[in-house]
């Protein structure tokens, strides 16, 4: 009984921690499927919308503004606009100057691109952690006697539920919007694309402020659930999450989601049963197994290498 | 409609057209024929604007287009077929019709699919299929209805009968004489000189990047030069 509601509990928590993945690979995923090319300076975006939500939940406490609602709605749409609006800036910076260069050239101007916006950070927030207000606390406690009871507690509720309504919305957007037709069609054949009139460039553009608004808003989950942000706070998560990308199929949007939830449990499982030490070493062995013997990851179509 | 005036296009360092000049006029079928790497291709992008021409004009419809971004050229009234269809794989039949009326009021993008099911029946049974698991002359098919949802005044078509059937062929070459009746201006390049000379108002013959003759389609079938190049005898 109690070993049930242990490895129930580890699920919970896996879920949780993968669902967050699994918006932040997004982002790797599309512009990686668009462009053949890995945003590493995603994880930073993701960071940045962490700070962002962090600034504005602490700008409306100085107000007296203490109404949760308003709370999460204003910090999530401020991290929302200064995220997207990074993800925009660093396309246009970084990206398109070198784009249809050696493929060495973007990755080079991706990896300093990343190590300046947290070097930025670093010296506009300082490198200590910040605490994060947790603003969602408390939760619910089933089954199980005073020994062991299953816990789940209202922040992973809500990360649950944002994940799904995200993950939704950006499914329909993809699959019946002209806009998402468009970013598909781009995907497969850019300049076919273009000789039907279409502005490549927009789509492109288009592709970097949806993965980075949807990282804006694991930010703000992620920053209330661990409680604390500091300038390396989206570097193992963009890890990870490139991870999830790779592990459900680079390109691939449902392997993302599937990437992230898979990788965020095997951790909850890894830290649960043999020690939190050595959920890092799972994921990164996932990720090399996955490379060795799929590299085209869970749900990626084969093809022929893009970056 | 369409002007060349001693166009020049590179790639890097090599020259692929050597001062080309073409006109085609409005209601016409004009043909460009010439041996492989003759830079047919190449001329037909350099309309598009991808890759740019190094020199000379390209006129569209009286206006200079030469320099123009390929995206805001392909929205003036011209589209194509280009070499090897390059249908969206992973869309469907609809989805792919939809992307070349990407531009237009969702009636006309209604009217347009329902006129293009109209000229390809075989389309509209497989409107839900994606189309990189169609057969080529499927995809053909899909490439040219593509290519009429923007409703072109001057539709470009690059090889449209390589690789396929003689039966499927002969169809699409009564579709290309169906769009000028319908009053589209036809720009075809084709390794099939016989069927395209016969159809074509007029021909041009490329040959290593400069035009080497010019004259009606029936003339050129009768040119001893173009019989031994390229009619097989
Ligand atoms: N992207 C490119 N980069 C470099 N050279 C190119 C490129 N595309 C074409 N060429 C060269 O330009 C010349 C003309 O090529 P093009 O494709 O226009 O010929 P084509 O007449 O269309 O031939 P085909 O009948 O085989 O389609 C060739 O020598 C080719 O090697
Ligand atoms: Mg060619």
């Amino acid at each position: 009984m109690h070993d049930l509601l242990y490895f129930c509990q580890q699920l919970i928590n896996g879920l949780t921690i993968g669902s967050a993945y699994a918006l932040i690979a997004i982002g790797y995923t599309m512009v990686y499927g668009i462009i053949g090319m890995i945003n590493f300076a995603h994880g930073e975006i993701y960071m940045i919308g962490a700070y962002t939500a962090l600034i504005a939940i602490t700008g409306l406490a100085a107000l007296g503004i203490a109404w949760l609602p308003i709370v999460l709605l204003v910090a999530l749409i401020c991290a929302v606009i200064v995220s997207s609006s990074m993800g925009w800036a660093v396309e246009r910076v970084a990206y398109r100057p070198v784009r249809g260069r050696h493929r060495l050239i973007p990755l080079i101007s991706a990896i300093g691109m990343s190590i300046f916006l947290q070097n930025y950070v670093h010296l506009a927030q300082g490198s200590r952690n910040i605490g994060f207000p947790a603003l969602i606390e408390g939760g619910l406690r089933l089954g199980g006697d005073e020994r062991f009871q299953l816990s789940i507690s209202w922040i992973q509720i809500t990360i649950f539920i944002t994940t799904f309504i995200c993950m939704s919305a950006l499914s329909l957007f993809i699959s019946r919007s002209r806009l998402g037709r468009a970013c598909r069609a781009v995907s497969q054949d850019l300049g076919m694309a273009n000789l039907l009139g279409i502005d490549t460039n927009r789509i492109i553009s288009a592709t970097f402020v949806i993965g980075a608004a949807l990282a804006a808003v694991a930010g703000l989950l992620l920053g209330m659930y661990y409680g604390s942000v500091d300038p390396l706070f989206g570097f193992v998560a963009g890890l990870k999450a490139f991870t999830a990308a790779v592990l459900g199929g680079i390109g691939s949007i449902p392997g993302a989601m599937l990437g992230g939830l898979i990788l965020g449990i095997a951790e909850a499982m890894t830290s649960g049963y043999l020690s939190g030490e050595y959920k890092d070493v799972i994921s990164f062995s996932l990720l090399i197994l996955i490379l060795l013997f799929r590299p085209t990851g869970l749900l990626g179509k084969p093809e022929v290498e893009k970056i | 409609m369409l002007v060349l005036e001693d166009v020049y296009t590179h790639y890097g360092k090599i020259e692929a057209l050597h001062g080309v000049s073409v006109e085609v006029r409005a209601g016409e079928i004009v043909a460009l024929i010439g041996a492989n790497g003759a830079g047919k291709t190449t001329l037909l992008m350099t309309v598009c604007g991808n890759p740019q021409a190094s020199s000379g004009r390209i006129l569209l419809e009286g206006r200079d287009i030469t320099r123009r971004p390929t995206a805001e050229i392909m929205r003036s009234g011209i589209s194509i077929v280009p070499e090897g269809r390059r249908v969206f794989p992973g869309l469907t039949v609809e989805e792919n019709l939809y992307m070349g009326g990407f531009f237009n009021e969702r009636a006309d993008n209604e009217r347009g699919i329902g006129r293009v099911y109209e000229l390809f029946p075989r389309l509209k049974e497989r409107g839900h299929q994606r189309a990189g698991t169609m057969s080529g002359g499927e995809q053909q098919m899909l490439a040219i209805g593509r290519a009429l949802m923007s409703k072109p005044r001057l539709m470009i078509l690059d090889e449209p009968s390589l690789g396929l059937a003689p039966l499927v062929i002969r169809q699409i070459f009564e579709i290309i004489a169906q769009l000028r009746d319908d009053g589209i201006t036809v720009f075809l390049v084709e390794q099939n000189a016989h069927q395209a000379l016969h159809l074509a108002d007029r021909g041009y013959v490329l040959e290593t990047g400069r035009v080497r003759l010019q004259d009606t389609g029936l003339n050129l079938l009768a040119n001893p030069d173009v019989q031994n190049a390229y009619l097989g005898g």
